[in-house]
């Protein structure tokens, strides 16, 4: 088991290397340098730019080096100081403006993969041990029809639903006076009232794959020949199904965390902005646009930084549950 | 028929259908048979006789769409009470406390009949808990004196170990000491030695009987190997297409057959036992004749560092058929692709004679060379289904070596048409799909393939093996015609003794890589000089109840590590 | 020999005639007959079909130029198109009578059935180039005689007055075609590498297969949307269109080459492909006789299920504002205008006209890559 892990946690070097040159080529796309950018900014607002500070800040980021200096500038800052650069837009450090919403992201995520296996795994059971029943065949159209939907389409429709239907508004985790208040039960309950919503919207696409994919891998290990052993042992049908082929059907499953997750980060990106929760979606998409690109390179960095954990998590749990991939 | 009270397990009548798109498809018509207190029943038939299907329909285990229509199998207690089994509900408690507890079941092929992810105690120790609820000490107590009845080395940590950390064999007895759990009246035992090597089914068997003694078992066993019948069985019963052909005691079955299907089936089975007539009346081969292929120290060592071929030589004489004989993982299929450069081996001379007198080495052939050789040495594969592209003709596939070589038009249809009629396939049949032939035509239009080019040697790798023991003389036969026909030379790889004796001239054994014996065939069966041989040749299963073997058979144990099994 | 050459007729005899079909069936035609099967696979086939020709004649069949803008229909709704009137057959729609609620402050329209516009097959209109060459006056649909002040929004209008429908039918162009073409070069970029991967094994097969597990690992929409914002705002339409496409199929190619690599894995070691090895066939040979055709089902099917993930890249990056940009006309662009939730509570048709293409698109294609992937070996159950 140990081995297994420290050759996964090897692995993931290079990929953590290459996710932070991708984010570092973003950075670098639009034309032009960012402190030509910030000039610009500066002047544009009438402000003049003291040539000492230019120069301090061209020293400080590497700007007349050659790329692969920068990067190493950008990558040292972040590993050794924690630093990832300054917002212009905002005129802040970048630090300051990410690690809440990036809570906010994780724990939206991580609240909607709970969401998808708890409900996936159920359907794709009775949709598989009932093939070709009303109900498979119901399963199979509805999850066809969510994948269908995009995630934004999904969350338009329920915020329509919700006004028209409902006269609610949503938008947010959190009521009005909630925001900016301490945390406290009420706020625990006010965030729990909010979330269900977009975790719903974020979660209806993976949930369809993974119903599809449960009750495939189901289907698959129901005719393998170690259910009859079973069932000549004398088991009954219910715990035969629960202790074998469900069982061995939820190792797969555990292994499309790699792809799930990632998906769940796209959606909760897009759901978030278009349904303005304080996570790291709104931001990036507003970075993006202002091409104010240390702050969006940093969060497509740290998004992506999670996600590989994610996965790397999800590799050491099917290491855990699979002898087979533990042992050989 | 009267009941007497020996009798366990009285089947009568016996229905089980299968519905498809297409029809009702019978797969145990109207079945009648009892199994006696303590003894042995065979179940014998080929693929498709619906044998195996009797057997799960006994504990109503048939897969779906699988449903019995009619018929009763009512099992006697030793307490006198009786239950009809076919009445049960599938679902039910009534038919769950018999499965397990009062007949046992074990399969064909342990890894996959076994739970990859549960420990084997686990697995061992259910019917425990199921059946009695047995508290887990007193079960982990239970099923290290079940591995030990079984004879698993080390029960002590085999125990908490998984399928896939066993030998095949090993797997079998964990599968054993399952069924064995709750003291059950009656074993079925469905092929359960169908996927092991031979010595390996030797050991099975050996343990099925004594554990069969030592706890007054009845066993019920499924199997298409005449050999194991006559080995093990007091009672026979042949099956045919889901119909009870034959019924009686192993030695009236096989010493006295009233029904025609079993006596051809005995016929097909008793022929491989010789060697074949034209073989017999052939002139014998000249031993002084200039080798066709000579190998020299051939040696292969795969990257994993397992040595495949090892310091193997051995020549093949013009017109003879040398055969290749070992168990699985003893290199023979490697060392018939190296023959071929499919596989490069690292060592040695392959020195092939060809029609002029000049010798190449074809190990160190380059690539024009070895194309030309490709024509001269060819190969007939052992999967009739993964050898031929699905995705042509059987024309276009008999075709391809001779458009390769550059025939084409008028002449290429009619070569197809003269091979296809060569082989035994009416050239009608030319634009069919390899799908639309069975096991032994398959292996017809392979063998056309082979000869297309007019070759002089071929390799046959397990040509007969997926094929029923009808089918297997027949292509055999027809082999051997055409090496008279066209002067061929064959190297005869197999791990079916029966075959080899059958039509091999000479044969050498293979034991984990390396050649053990070689030698006339008759001198290799009748006195062997390797202990391997012995031990290879006395585990053999032998078709005939009045002359059983095996348990009387010789055992080799590899001076370095022990035999798998 | 006797007794043996006559055994049960079981295996070696002739087969029935219903098979005798079967038994000259090629690949493909063995393929159809599967996909048959697959009832709504089918459907989904004709309606896909019927999507891409409303896109190529988008021009002939949009009523209206999908630009044209009209004050007066400021958030019109759909006109319902009725076939009766007054009991006799005219296919029309009731003229709109437009009213300014004082309270609200907004323009409300009401459908005037005293005043029916009468709705005509191959009306003339304002001459144009179908497919842009095919001069036409004509339009599949629209009003007979239309006069300044009628109207023909069936599925109503957007804030400037423009008529969704024709903006919808417009818009399948980009949006379909940009699923066609990312998945052309996906295609082409994931057989190559697949292929490259496959075939040469060892260590190149390694690297590539990092790579396309790195690429996986990352969440696509960050990554798009960092690459799409990139995209300067004053490139012309047509270079946006294929950098978007670019980008989009830039990721989409890893699972057709997995796909590929694992198709030419398994397959170099069938015997059917070392039997042409030895019977002298060069691996060009191989490749092109017996590779291609064994994998080029699955590729098909994998390549119908690719275009559904473009096509909604395409809308979720246009939609979020950093892909395609008025005035091009896409999905996601369409859908622009229905992110402020108060103009969809106002006016729902800018929402769901869209969606619906969007969906029905998406749902098609991918019933069909299930019917295609579920044909793809049609040995498996002859």
């Amino acid at each position: 088991m140990l081995p297994y892990i420290a050759r996964r946690l090897v692995f993931a070097i290079p990929t953590l290397l290459a996710v932070s040159i991708i984010a570092f080529i973003i950075i670098q796309l639009p034309p032009g340098d960012y402190l030509t950018t910030l000039m610009a900014d500066w002047a544009s607002q009438g402000g003049a730019v003291e040539a000492g500070t230019v120069a301090a800040m061209r020293e400080r980021y590497g700007l007349d080096q050659p790329m692969y200096f920068q990067y190493y500038k950008w990558m040292a800052g972040i590993l050794l100081h924690g630093d990832f650069g300054i917002s212009f837009e905002l005129g802040k450090p970048v630090t300051e403006l990410i690690w809440s919403r990036l809570g906010f992201s994780l724990m939206l995520s991580l609240l909607t993969l709970c969401f998808v296996w708890a409900v996936a795994i159920p359907i794709g059971i009775l949709s598989a041990v009932r093939q070709y029943s009303i109900s498979d065949y119901t399963v199979t159209f509805l999850a066809f029809f969510f994948l269908a939907v995009p995630d934004f389409l999904m969350a338009l429709g329920a915020m329509y639903v919700m006004s028209v239907w409902f006269g609610q508004s949503v938008g947010g985790l959190f009521s009005p006076e909630y925001v900016d208040a301490g945390w406290s039960f009420g706020k625990l309950l006010d965030l729990a009232n909010h979330v269900w919503l977009p975790v719903i919207v974020i979660g209806l696409g993976s949930l369809a794959a993974l119903v599809r994919i449960m009750r495939a891998n189901l289907l698959d290990e129901l005719s393998k020949p170690y259910v009859t052993t079973a069932r000549a042992k004398g088991i009954s049908e219910f715990e035969l199904l629960i202790r074998y082929p469900v069982r061995l059907a939820l190792n797969p499953l555990i292994s499309t965390i790699g792809w799930i997750l990632p998906a769940v980060i796209s959606g909760e990106i897009i759901v978030s902005v278009v349904m303005s929760l304080p996570t790291t979606g709104p931001l990036l998409l507003r970075a993006l646009l202002a091409q104010d690109m240390y702050l969006a390179g940093s969060l497509i960095l740290l998004i992506s930084v999670l996600t590989i954990i994610g996965t790397l998590i999800s590799d050491i749990l099917l290491a855990m549950t699979d002898p087979r991939i533990r042992l050989t | 028929m009267s009941m007497t009270n020996d009798t366990i397990l009285k089947v009568d009548d016996l229905k089980t259908s299968f519905k498809t798109r297409t029809g009702v498809f019978k797969a145990v018509d109207g079945v009648s048979f009892e199994l006696k207190r303590g003894k042995t029943l065979c179940v014998v038939g080929e693929s498709g006789s619906g044998k195996s299907v009797t057997a799960r329909s006994i504990l109503q285990i048939v897969d779906k769409p699988g449903t019995i229509d009619g018929g009763s199998i009512v099992l006697t207690r030793q307490d006198g009470s009786q239950v009809d089994l076919a009445k049960l509900n599938p679902r039910g408690e009534e038919i769950r406390n018999v499965r397990g507890r009062e007949i046992a079941m074990i399969f064909q092929e342990p890894m996959s009949s076994l739970s990859p992810v549960h420990r084997i105690g686990e697995q061992i120790g259910e019917g425990l808990r199921i059946h009695f609820g047995t508290p887990k000490a007193e079960q982990r107590e239970r099923v290290l004196d079940l591995l030990r009845q079984v004879e698993i080395p080390r029960p002590e940590t085999a125990i908490d170990r998984y399928t896939f950390e066993f030998s095949g064999g090993m797997r079998q007895r964990v599968m054993i000491a399952m069924a064995l759990a709750c003291n059950p009246q009656i074993l079925i035992a469905d092929e359960p030695t169908t996927a092991l090597d031979v010595t390996t089914q030797a050991e099975i068997l050996d343990l099925i009987k004594r554990l069969q003694q030592s706890h007054g078992m009845s066993v019920l066993f499924i199997t298409h190997d005449m050999g194991v019948v006559a080995e093990i069985a007091d009672e026979v019963l042949v099956m045919y297409r889901g119909k009870v052909m034959e019924h009686g005691t192993v030695d009236e079955v096989f010493h006295a057959p009233k029904d025609d299907y079993t006596k051809r089936l005995i016929g097909s089975v008793v022929r491989l036992e010789r060697k074949a007539e034209i073989r017999l009346k052939r002139a014998e081969i000249a031993e002084d004749a200039a080798p066709l292929l000579e190998v020299r120290n051939m040696s292969l060592t795969f990257p994993s560092g397992l040595k495949a071929v090892d310091d193997v030589s051995l020549i093949v004489r013009p017109g003879e058929t040398l055969g290749i004989v070992g168990e699985s993982g003893s290199g023979k299929t490697t060392m018939g692709r190296c023959l071929l450069r499919i596989y490069d081996p690292q060592m040695g001379e392959i020195n092939y004679r060809r029609a002029d007198g000049t010798v190449i080495d074809m190990r160190t052939a380059d690539k024009p060379q070895l194309k030309e050789l490709r024509r001269e040495v060819r190969m007939i594969f052992q999967d009739p289904v993964g050898s031929l592209s699905p995705r042509k003709t059987v024309a276009q596939i008999i075709a391809e070596p001779l458009k390769l070589a550059g025939m084409r038009g008028k002449e290429l249809d009619e070569r197809v048409a003269e091979l296809m009629q060569q082989v035994g396939l009416e050239p009608a049949w030319r634009e069919r799909y390899p799908h639309a032939f069975s096991g032994g035509q398959r292996q017809r239009i392979g063998i056309a393939r082979a000869i297309s080019v007019k070759p002089r040697l071929i390799i046959a790798d397990e040509a007969t093996s997926a094929l029923d023991v009808s089918l297997r003389s027949q292509v055999l036969d027809l082999m051997m015609k055409l090496q008279d026909e066209m002067g061929l030379s064959y190297v005869f790889i197999s791990h079916d003794m029966s075959v080899i004796r059958y039509m091999c001239d000479r044969v050498a054994v293979m034991y984990r890589g390396k050649l053990v014996e070689a030698g006339e065939t008759d001198q290799v069966v009748n006195r062997p000089t390797h202990d391997y041989t012995r031990a290879l040749l006395s585990a053999i299963p032998h078709p005939d109840p009045r002359d059983r073997r095996i348990q009387n058979r010789f055992r080799y144990v590899a001076p370095s590590a022990s035999v798998n099994g | 020999m006797t007794d043996i050459t006559q055994l049960p007729p079981a295996t070696e005899t002739d087969i029935d005639l219903r098979d005798q079909n079967i038994a000259v069936a090629g690949q493909w035609r063995l393929f159809w007959l599967k996909f048959k099967k697959h009832k709504i696979a089918l459907v989904s086939l004709v309606v896909i079909c019927c999507m891409y020709l409303i896109a190529a004649f988008a021009d002939f069949i949009a009523p209206l130029d999908p630009n044209a803008t009209n004050a007066r229909f400021t958030y019109a709704p759909p006109q319902g198109l009725s076939l009766l009137h007054e009991g006799s057959f005219m296919p029309h729609v009731n003229q709109l009578k437009m009213t300014l609620n004082t309270e609200s402050m907004r323009r409300e329209f009401e459908a005037d059935p005293a005043k029916p516009l009468a709705v005509g097959f191959f009306v003339p209109a304002k001459p144009y180039a179908m497919l842009g060459f095919i001069p036409m006056q004509t339009k599949l649909f629209g009003l007979v005689n239309a006069k300044p002040g009628d109207s023909l929004y069936v599925m109503g209008a957007d804030r400037l007055g423009r008529d969704i429908f024709s903006r919808v039918v417009h818009g399948a162009r980009i949006s379909l075609s940009i699923g066609l073409v990312g998945v052309l070069m996906s295609l082409v970029l994931g057989v190559t590498i697949g292929g490259i991967s496959g075939f040469f094994g060892g260590w190149v097969d390694l690297g590539i297969q990092r790579v396309i597990e790195l690429l996986r690992s990352i969440p696509t929409i960050p990554l798009w949307m960092g690459l799409a914002a990139a995209i300067p705002v004053g490139w012309p339409p047509l270079r946006t269109y294929f950098v978007i496409t670019l980008i989009v199929s830039l990721l989409g190619w890893t699972n057709l080459a997995r796909e590929v690599r694992g198709k030419f894995l398994s397959l170099r070691g069938e015997d059917f492909v070392t039997a042409a090895r030895l019977d002298g066939m060069s691996e060009i040979g191989i490749i092109f006789h017996h590779l291609v055709p064994s994998f080029m089902s699955h590729i098909i099917a994998t390549v119908t299920l690719a275009i559904p993930t473009m096509i909604l890249a395409e809308t979720a990056l246009s939609f979020l504002g950093v892909g395609l940009q008025p005035p091009i006309i896409s999905w996601g662009v369409l859908l622009q205008e229905a992110q402020n939730i108060r103009a969809v509570a106002q006016a729902p048709w800018l929402l769901f006209t869209p969606a619906a293409a969007i969906v029905i698109a998406v749902l098609s294609l991918n019933f069909l890559g299930d019917g295609l992937r579920d044909a793809a070996d049609p040995y498996e159950s002859v």
